[in-house]
């Protein structure tokens, strides 16, 4: 039998604040990416995109980096990273920083036609049913409501909007937006312990934002901006819990409180995705 | 210009604090913003004159010694002079010497970001001059002795209250007893002062915000008509602006002209824009004798062809003060310098140097807001990251990040050590903390810890675990 794209293996840019901070968002990503048909692969030699070193002015290091996490996802056909910011490191700012690179500028290129960030490859691959803002759904009624905040390098580097609040009310789960749902949290990486106290203060107005809207959850697409949120509301006393929508995507019961798991209908055989959630 | 950046977070914890500027900040904030975003959505070509604009401008700084020349010939064939002046300090020199040339005493100013950074009023008083702001608040701020915080609204960081407080300290020598409560009283407390000012000008300095090569023109976007008096008043008029403003032609002017009252405050147009070339003609009812353009280099030349040319394209609309998260934290007097915000950020290293002004693009989270607000699609981020890299190599950072960064990059080119140094950490933080969230980290860490908490990580990383279910699954079963 010859090999389809279904059965050549995605390669999970894993991050390293996932790697290092939450290995549980690790295992909903592989789930997620294996409901759409794909084999998983986890490539050990990875660490970190580089983009602290990068917009830290560290240019030789960030360089460095780079050229090694080309050198160990360069051979898969689609790489698949579950954050904004580190998907448009390799996507859009590797090309640049290997720009002059003899041997390294075509393979940047190369890497950055086929890096995805997770919401843009499920929805490329995930057969869910289209839905619009009335939520019509005939597969069932709306079962939570959340908040999303829009990872700003997602936003704007990799034109994450949609996909991932599509992916969430495809799961019965409807979006309650926030005043400023794109307004930056105050993470930006080394900046939230080099002037803690404007990062504070965004990160309170950002979560007295997400609170406001009453939602069960806050969902985000990038982990230094969950981290962040979730330390302040915590911090805070909220009662907001902050999720991944990878999390939610392959544990609905999270915030909806079933624990029935929640199947699309698969239109054919070979179609390629069903967003199928195994009961915990 | 002087920047001193060093006391960026001292005076950011003072702003983050100050009540009265937070509801300021607030309210440009969410203000200009919401104008804007409405002014756009009526306009459905505004993307298009966005690439317009931005490609004028490309092509003006790749020609800018020829534009330059053109316009100067342009000025000169009206009647007007043209100074070229290479540094701040040029640039007051050629001002003070055509005031005196003139025998002027009393000068009027209309606002002018360029007269801001050469320090012009102070150096003109020195010399004994009066030289009296009459922009609404320009005004304010030079009664009270500050300087701008916003380049297109300079006093937006004090209230009505202040405002009050300032015309009743200042005013009452002039015959003005009373404290007033009402904006339009207030407004109309200041008109009647700065009138007699006007009429009694010798000389009166503007900015520009476009230089028209075609012609010979200035452009002059305002909103309050202080500026037309200032102009059309006195015997001399004298321009102070930057190289960079100039364009081409009148119909590039209206391009910009449509990008730049929408990008700054959500208006259609202000209320006044005026195109003043050279002194007066013979039939004109009003208008200077003598008319004169200094245009003002002071570091603007170096970004032709620099990794910063980019930044040349701008014109100074201030939408990405109003856009930033950090520049509405914190207000622009934290900066340090007359050019604040994003904008502030790339221009202000540029304008003085790295070392004095490197907070500046370094306290930024790169959101991206400015550039995706830009008229004119500056790359401000990008142009940031140039900051600091030049910052980094210059090591102007602080040790411990200098330090962190480098075993940051040195743990990753080592992916083996560094899963087995994170998984030996992952495993003593499991056991020394018991709760899920910990409050307190330790050394730079503790800045985070200062506010918010940490959830306690898993005692493993996630390639440990995945290997080792990994390793069960080929154990125990078929592959999957």
């Amino acid at each position: 039998m010859s090999e389809t794209m279904e059965t050549k293996p995605v390669a999970l840019f894993l991050t390293c604040l996932l790697d290092n901070l939450r290995p549980n968002i690790g295992f909903d990503v592989v789930q997620l990416i294996q409901a759409c048909g794909f084999k998983v692969e986890v490539p050990e030699a990875q660490t970190c995109c580089g983009q602290v070193n990068y917009n830290g002015g560290d240019k030789l290091s960030a360089q460095q980096i780079a050229k090694q996490v080309i050198d160990v996802f360069l051979p898969y056909d689609q790489i698949v990273a579950p954050s904004g910011s580190c998907a448009s490191m390799i996507k859009n700012h590797y090309p640049t920083l290997l720009e002059d690179d003899a041997v390294y500028a075509d393979k940047a290129y190369a890497l950055s036609l086929k890096t995805f960030e997770l919401s843009e490859f499920l929805s490329k691959h995930a057969d869910f049913r289209k839905t619009d803002d009335n939520l019509t759904l005939d597969v069932a009624p709306i079962m939570a409501k959340v908040t999303y905040h829009d990872a700003c390098a997602g936003l704007r580097e990799m034109d994450i909007k949609d996909q991932p609040r599509a992916l969430l009310k495809s799961q019965s789960i409807a979006i309650e937006e926030m005043q400023e749902p794109e307004t930056c949290c105050g993470f930006g990486g080394i900046f939230c312990v080099k002037y803690p106290e404007i990062s504070d203060h965004m990160v309170t107005k950002k979560v007295m934002d997400a609170k406001q809207t009453n939602a069960k959850a806050l969902v985000t697409g990038d982990l230094g901006c969950l981290i962040n949120m979730e330390g302040k509301i915590n911090r805070l006393g909220l009662d907001l819990p902050v999720f991944h929508f990878a999390e939610i995507l392959a544990n609905p019961q999270l915030i909806t409180n079933s624990a029935m798991a929640i199947n699309t209908v698969v239109d054919d055989e070979d179609s390629a995705t069903i967003m199928r959630n195994e009961a915990l | 210009m002087d920047v001193k950046s060093d006391q960026f977070i001292p005076l950011a914890n003072i702003a983050l604090n100050n009540e009265s500027l937070q509801q300021s900040m607030s309210l440009l904030g969410k203000g200009l913003a919401y104008k804007r975003k409405l002014a756009i959505a009526a306009l459905p070509e505004f993307e298009t004159l966005r690439n317009e604009a931005r490609d004028i401008k490309d092509h003006t700084i790749r020609h800018l010694d020829l534009y330059l020349e053109k316009f100067e010939q342009a000025v000169i064939d009206k009647g007007g002079h043209v100074h070229w002046a290479s540094n701040d300090e040029q640039a007051r020199q050629f001002v003070l010497e055509i005031c005196q040339q003139n025998n002027a005493k009393r000068v009027t100013k209309s606002k002018s970001m360029v007269t801001e950074e050469i320090e012009l009023v102070p150096f003109l008083e020195e010399n004994g001059l009066e030289a009296v702001e009459t922009d609404l608040g320009e005004y304010i701020i030079q009664l009270r002795g500050e300087r701008p915080s916003h380049i297109v609204a300079p006093a937006v960081h004090l209230s009505k209250d202040q405002v009050a407080e300032t015309f009743y300290a200042h005013h009452q020598k002039l015959g003005f007893n009373e404290k007033l409560k009402d904006r339009v009283d207030m407004v109309a407390e200041a008109r009647q002062v700065l009138r007699s000012k006007f009429v009694k000008a010798d000389v009166g300095i503007s900015g520009a915000n476009f230089l028209v090569a075609e012609t010979g023109t200035i452009v002059l976007v305002t909103n309050e008509g202080n500026a037309e008096l200032t102009t059309a008043i006195p015997d001399t008029h004298i321009v102070v602006t930057g190289i960079e403003k100039v364009i081409p032609t009148m119909e590039d002017a209206s391009t910009f002209i449509r990008l730049l009252a929408r990008s700054a405050v959500g208006a259609e147009i202000s209320a006044y824009t005026s195109f003043l070339t050279g002194p007066r003609r013979e039939d004109d009812k009003d208008g200077p004798k003598n008319f004169h353009i200094v245009l003002v280099d002071n570091g603007r030349s170096g970004m032709v062809g620099s990794e910063l040319q980019e930044m040349l394209r701008c014109i100074r609309c201030s939408a990405c003060l109003n856009h930033c998260p950090v520049y509405l934290s914190v207000g622009g007097h934290a900066y340090s310098s007359v050019y604040s915000g994003p904008m502030g950020a790339v221009l202000s290293p540029q304008f003085s140097n790295i070392t004095d002004a490197s907070h500046l693009p370094s306290a930024s989270t790169f959101c991206g807001k400015c550039e995706a607000v830009c008229p004119v699609k500056i790359p401000l981020p990008k142009l940031m990251r140039h900051w600091r890299n030049q910052a980094f190599d210059k090591k102007l950072s602080e040790p411990t990040l200098r330090w962190g960064l480098w075993w940051w990059s040195y743990l990753n080119q080592h992916p083996k050590l560094q899963q087995r140094l994170v998984n030996i950490g992952l495993f003593i933080m499991s056991h020394l903390h018991k709760k899920d969230f910990i409050s307190k980290l330790p050394g730079i860490a503790g800045n985070w810890t200062h506010s918010r908490d940490f959830r306690k990580p898993a005692a493993s990383t996630f390639q440990s675990q995945w290997k080792k279910q990994q390793q069960r699954t080929r154990g125990g079963h078929h592959d999957s």
